[in-house]
């Protein structure tokens, strides 16, 4: 089969250029475009180390925070001195450097790769507010500084940090007659890109498992819709609906045992369904003659929320999946809302909706109904919440050109991620990596 | 704002007197987004486009047959599957020669523009297929024929990002299978 092929061709792409390869073609670059008026000062020391290692663990803490438009960085070359522990920390120096907090830390080598360690300090106080020591694989050295940065986003602002994570999306490229589509998954700040698939059919709508280890996601390399899942650490993946028809909007349930789906019968008609993964059966879950789609979970597992335009528009509706049950309407502002996403704690949804002829993403209040659009764009799709819930990652164009964005759900902080080559789409922001 | 304003204001307007005169399609292409009004009444287009087709066959000269099936894209206005009138004579040319030969596979390829919502689009662009699939199966086509699929706004034939590009990327292809 040619699935075959193309996958096996991907595994040797990946597999030829290391787990460190970043393909030029898939790389990303983040910019911040609006931070807090006033971020907080904080001067991440270098690390300290033994022998040399290949990450600058301070540079990408300090790189995280940054990013995150709410700190702003000491610059090295203003840094009186270089301290790696409390010793020879004088805070009286770095008070004078009008620097809120400061991190030092160091690596040291371990059985299996490294082990992180740092502390954080008020600087104003002089307390001690972390002491961590992060475990790390040998080709894990980020992943501990995203962990570190992680940890004193969360110390300081009192919300754990969304750094270690990753997001995946699809890449298009080429001309309009003959587009390749890529299916990438990067770390959250753009780095270790990686493409898990590539076709010259269309990908569409990633979905991350609630453990980060899979990706369900819709692939059209058989000439029609399917639905496939994938085991990112081997790549092995399984093909899970392909029936006649539209096989589409992946999400899987909070425990990762089951898939939501939006399937078409014969007639075209689209309805939401739920798929067991381990006994493959089928739960149909809304039957009605308008389209419901894209449906996505309430964290208790126990409901869902999906795009229907049984009402004439397109409207976000909520069904709890137990028999008899029947959806409720729960947007009512506007004559578009499509593409609901609930928010960690299940009291938001994101969604795209039609405002002033622009489509853009907005928030709805799930306890008032209200809603309040976050983007500015023209034709901005696809919102997916950043784990921590404090950011909505989603899909822009910018002159005529497919970028990401994200935006902070308090609006304060907006970013634009954008790909060395070609148009970005279809993001989904992973939850936590390997947290404990 | 003002002006978006007015355009609804008149848009309604013209709505409101085409809602009188009987009519269905009260809006053409060049509409901005929300503004469209339609019903997706895909069978009862089919019908009418049955009619039509026939009428045309009858008087018609081989030429304009040979036209009509050149002709293998059929556009929409913005989220509407319903069939406009100038397609009509196209989907009854590729309905009778279906009908001739039954050894012939369609593959009908829905479409949409790249606004909104990228699933709500596959639905969208499935639904257009199916209204034209149900106007070949008036025409005589047969279920083994026609298979559908659904881009949604994946598969662009126009790379701008206006209504004119929009218009030409709402449409359902009529792929012959083994011909192209």
């Amino acid at each position: 089969m040619t699935d075959r092929h193309r996958l096996l061709a991907v595994l040797g792409l990946l597999a030829a250029l290391g787990p460190w390869a970043s393909p030029a073609h898939a790389q990303l670059m983040v910019q911040i475009t609006r931070g807090v008026t006033t971020p907080i000062p904080i001067a991440i020391v270098p690390f300290g180390a033994e022998s040399l290692v290949p990450v600058d663990v301070a540079a990408v803490i300090d790189a995280d925070l940054a990013r995150s438009g709410r700190f702003e960085g000491l610059p090295r070359t203003g840094m009186l001195q270089h301290p790696t522990s409390a010793t020879g920390l004088d805070l009286a120096q770095w008070r004078l450097l009008k620097t809120d907090f400061v991190v030092v830390g160091r690596v040291a080598p371990a059985t299996g790769g490294y082990r992180v360690e740092f502390e954080l300090y008020n600087v104003v106080t002089g307390e001690r507010l972390l002491g961590y020591a992060v475990p790390a694989a040998a080709d894990g050295l980020r992943l501990a500084a995203h962990r570190a940065a992680d940890l004193i986003y969360e110390k300081i602002l009192g919300v754990p940090g969304a750094f270690a994570t990753r997001i995946a999306y699809v890449n298009v490229q080429g001309p309009i007659t003959a587009r390749r589509w890529r299916l990438v998954i990067a770390d959250a700040d753009g780095e270790n890109a990686q493409v898990v698939l590539e076709s010259h059919e269309p990908i569409m709508s990633p979905a991350w498992s609630p453990d980060g280890a899979r990706l369900a996601y819709v692939s059209f390399e058989g000439k029609m819709s399917a639905v496939y899942v994938q085991t990112l650490a081997t790549g092995a993946r399984e093909r899970v609906s392909a029936r006649a028809g539209i096989n589409g909007a992946p999400a899987f349930s909070p425990d990762g045992r089951r898939l939501a789906l939006a399937l078409s019968q014969a007639d075209g008609n689209v309805d939401v369904f739920v798929l067991d993964l381990a006994t493959r059966s089928m739960l149909r879950v809304t039957d009605d003659p308008a389209i419901d789609t894209e449906p996505n979970w309430a964290p208790d597992g126990l409901s869902l929320f999906f795009t229907s335009d049984r009402a004439g528009r397109p409207q976000i509706y909520r069904i709890t999946l137990a028999p008899g049950e029947r959806a409720k309407r729960v947007t009512f502002e506007g004559s578009y809302n499509a593409r609901p996403r609930v928010a960690p704690d299940g009291k938001q949804l994101a969604i795209v909706t039609l405002d002033q002829g622009a489509y853009r993403i907005a928030v709805v209040d799930l306890a008032t109904g209200r809603s309040r659009v976050l983007s500015g764009g023209h034709l901005d799709e696809g919102p997916s919440f950043a784990p921590n819930g404090q950011t909505v990652l989603y899909a822009a164009r910018e002159s005529g050109r497919g970028v990401l964005a994200t935006v902070a759900v308090d609006s304060s902080v907006t970013s634009r991620i954008s790909a060395v080559d070609g148009d970005v789409r279809e993001p989904a922001w992973s939850p936590r990596i390997g947290s404990p | 704002m003002n002006r978006t304003l007015c355009i609804i204001v008149l848009l309604s307007l013209s709505l409101a007197l085409a809602g009188c005169a009987g009519k269905k399609e009260a809006v053409k292409p060049g509409a901005s987004p929300g503004e469209t009004i339609s019903s997706s009444a895909g069978t009862t287009s089919g019908a009418a486009g049955a009619q039509a087709g026939t009428a045309q066959a009858l008087s018609g000269a081989g030429s304009a047959e040979a036209a009509a099936l050149a002709k293998t894209a059929i556009y929409f206005d913005f989220d509407s599957s319903e069939i406009r009138p100038e397609f009509v004579a196209t989907i009854a040319a590729h309905g009778r020669k279906l009908a001739g030969d039954h050894t012939l596979k369609v593959r009908l390829e829905g479409n949409t523009d790249e606004r909104g919502s990228a699933e709500y689009n596959v639905a969208l662009g499935e639904r257009r297929a199916q209204a034209v699939k149900r106007a070949l199966l008036l025409q005589g086509a047969t279920e083994a024929e026609l298979s559908t699929v659904s881009y949604g706004e994946e598969r662009p034939v126009a790379a701008g990002h206006d209504e004119q590009a929009w218009a030409q990327n709402r449409r359902v292809d009529i792929v012959y299978l083994g011909a192209r």
